[in-house]
């Protein structure tokens, strides 16, 4: 028997992608779901303005320049400056990427994270599934928050720690949601078949469970995302995201330029707008890709 | 839940052997909740030691071991954790390092506040989601229905505590009128009480609402599709009747398991506004006792919150029965 031609039979989708699929994909998310395909695309610009925030930034993050505090929006300064005379476009622009840095590193790690979990439970079942999901039922009583805030105060705030507990936050819950597709994929013809000839588990894994499961995986990811962007600001905002003086979205609406905001309320305007958008653009996006990959998950968030 | 363990099936018919099904399968959640907060323990720093011996201006060997021994570290991990259990389970979660109150006493003074809060927010939240969510299924793929699921999708991305900075800036800055501060408890003075806790209130509950508001409107529609409503219009029932007394009772179950699911983002939703808003809650004694590193509050905050999630969802679970007729205990 060959074990490498059953990899690829026609039952597995999604392993080696047909030639020009991510095109005609593209083309159904911009027919079928305009406002996603926006979304998407927003999310593509802030990720773009991430990745080059040093070559966009007009004026260094910590540029001082107290001659001109405090400063309404000016072609400057498009956003204004705040209460140490700092250009706030390029405190957003730093911002953006410090986001976009946790938020991918956070979300894939999570989705690691996830992926070992929901296999472990869904596919070896059993008595592992058992011990595994009322480890999840407790993990997931803990507010996000509180457990993220108990965490950082023991370990410490830094960009490095917050990755590692948002992941694990993030990956943990997420696992039920892989292990619910996992447990419906191992009852598929396919992958009965392949037990009754003989396959060792790591190949039902590999070229059966794992490419049926990723349109949950890309969805899952997605989300992820902006759930982490939003909780590192919401961190941030509380003094225990990523230290300062780096700025981050969340720092800039707390912190010292608080008080300063009655005087200049575009301090306030600002970080905010940018979250607000790019979560916005992200669950759109997500919401389309769930629809288009997979029919089935809609309306589970 | 109650569906999906089997619950509804004929043999467990009385509330009581409902209740301690329920509570049995509560158990190894709640002992791995109580071990994720002991963990949490173990990872406080050792320099904590170190901080608390620098900030006391002590620094003999001795009193080092004191502290490890008064922290229990000193012992091997699992019967730290069996005294740590003992301790808890009769409500001693030990003294607050820098106030030198038990940590019990904390949290009974700040545990009513943020449920106050909590309730409040609940409240606007559904009576935001549920007549939003029903008016949207209602008007399906209409205007109205784009606008309320927009607003609904906004209201996911927005942070609450971005809408709090606003509230707190704009306000004072055009009108200005800025929303009070002063805390007052709720017996003192009911109305002062409500005026400070309900900006707080509300805009936790409009961030509820918004999934609520999604759950309501799916609902509505897949009831609304069911062959008993299309007979209820059939025998010339007005819609109103239609959907108020045949389809909502059906449509609530599963909000109400919604609500079960949020009490986790009620209640971190509520530290950041407890915040903004100087309300002095449990998630005011959480951050300040992080600030100051006073673990020992730290760790019963963490463990009042996990229980108290589980303790929701078990009175969830026991609201099915009186949404629907259907589930016999």
């Amino acid at each position: 028997m060959n074990e490498v031609n059953m990899g690829q039979n026609p039952a597995v989708p999604l392993l080696v992608p047909r030639k020009g699929a991510l095109y005609s994909f593209i083309f159904r998310l911009f027919k079928e779901k305009p406002l996603g395909a926006v979304g998407g695309v927003i999310f593509l610009l802030f990720l773009f303005c991430g990745i080059f925030a040093d070559v966009l930034a007009p004026y260094g993050m910590n540029e001082t320049n107290m001659l001109r505090r405090l400063e309404a929006p000016s072609l400057a300064h498009p956003m204004g400056t705040d209460h140490l005379g700092r250009d706030v476009l390029s405190r957003i622009l730093i911002g953006a990427k410090l986001s976009m840095i946790v938020g991918f590193l956070a979300a894939g790690m999570a989705t690691v994270v996830s992926i070992v979990l929901g296999i472990a439970s869904g596919y070896f079942g059993k008595r592992t599934d058992m011990v595994i999901q009322r480890f999840v039922d407790a993990w997931m009583t803990f507010p996000d928050l509180i457990l993220l805030i108990v965490v950082v105060s023991m370990i410490g705030p830094g960009i490095p720690q917050i990755v590692v507990v948002l992941a694990l936050l993030y990956g943990i819950a997420g696992s039920r949601i892989i292990r619910g597709s996992v447990v419906s994929i191992r009852e598929n013809l396919h992958t009965h078949a392949a037990q009754s000839m003989g396959a060792r588990p790591l190949h039902i894994l590999c070229y059966h469970i794992l490419p049926n499961i990723m349109p949950v995986v890309i969805v899952l990811f997605t989300i992820r995302v902006g759930a982490v962007i939003l909780t590192e600001a919401g961190l941030s905002f509380l003094g225990l995201g990523v230290p300062p003086p780096a700025p981050t979205w969340g720092s800039m609406l707390s912190g010292s330029g608080r008080t300063y905001m009655y005087l200049g309320p575009w301090l306030a305007l600002a970080p905010g707008l940018c979250l607000t958008l790019v979560v916005y653009a992200i669950n759109v996006f997500g919401d389309a890709l769930r629809d288009l990959l997979d029919p089935r998950m809609k309306g589970s968030r | 839940m109650a569906f999906l363990l089997g619950f509804h099936r004929p043999g467990y018919t009385t509330m009581q052997a409902f209740i301690v099904k329920r509570l049995l399968t509560l158990l190894p959640t709640l002992l791995f909740t109580s071990l994720i907060v002991f963990a949490s323990i173990r990872l406080i720093p050792g320099d904590v030691i170190d901080l608390m011996l620098s900030q006391n201006d002590i620094s003999t060997g001795q009193d080092r071991e004191i502290i490890e021994a008064a922290l229990g570290l000193d012992k091997p991990i699992y019967a730290q954790y069996f005294s740590w259990i003992g301790a808890v389970l009769v409500g001693d979660l030990g003294r607050s390092l820098w106030k030198n109150v038990p940590v019990s006493e904390q949290l009974a003074a700040t545990l009513p506040i943020t449920f106050e809060m909590g309730l409040l927010a609940l409240v606007v939240a559904l009576s935001v989601a549920i007549p939003i969510g029903i008016f949207s299924a209602m008007r399906q793929d209409t205007g109205s229905d784009y606008i309320a699921r927009s607003f609904s999708l906004l209201m996911l991305a927005i942070p609450s505590f971005w809408l709090g900075t606003l509230v707190m800036v704009f306000p004072s800055v055009w009108w200005r009128w800025a929303p009070p501060l002063d805390y007052t408890p709720f017996l003192e003075d009911p109305l002062k009480n409500l005026r400070h806790m309900l900006v707080p209130a509300i805009l936790l509950g409009l961030s509820l609402s918004a999934v609520t508001m999604r759950m309501t409107r799916t609902m509505m529609l897949e009831v609304l599709r069911q062959d008993y409503v299309r007979t209820a219009r059939a025998k010339g029932l007005k819609e109103n009747v239609v959907v108020f007394r045949h389809a909502l009772r059906n449509v609530l179950i599963p909000v109400v398991t919604l609500v079960g699911l949020q009490a986790p983002l009620l209640i971190g939703g509520s530290v950041i506004l407890e915040q903004i808003f100087v309300v002095p809650g449990m998630g005011s004694l959480l951050l300040e006792a992080v600030f100051q590193r006073d673990y020992p509050v730290v760790t019963g905050v963490f463990l009042v919150v996990g229980v108290a999630v589980l303790f929701i969802n078990f009175l969830v679970d026991l609201t099915y029965g009186f949404l629907d007729p259907r589930v016999r205990y």
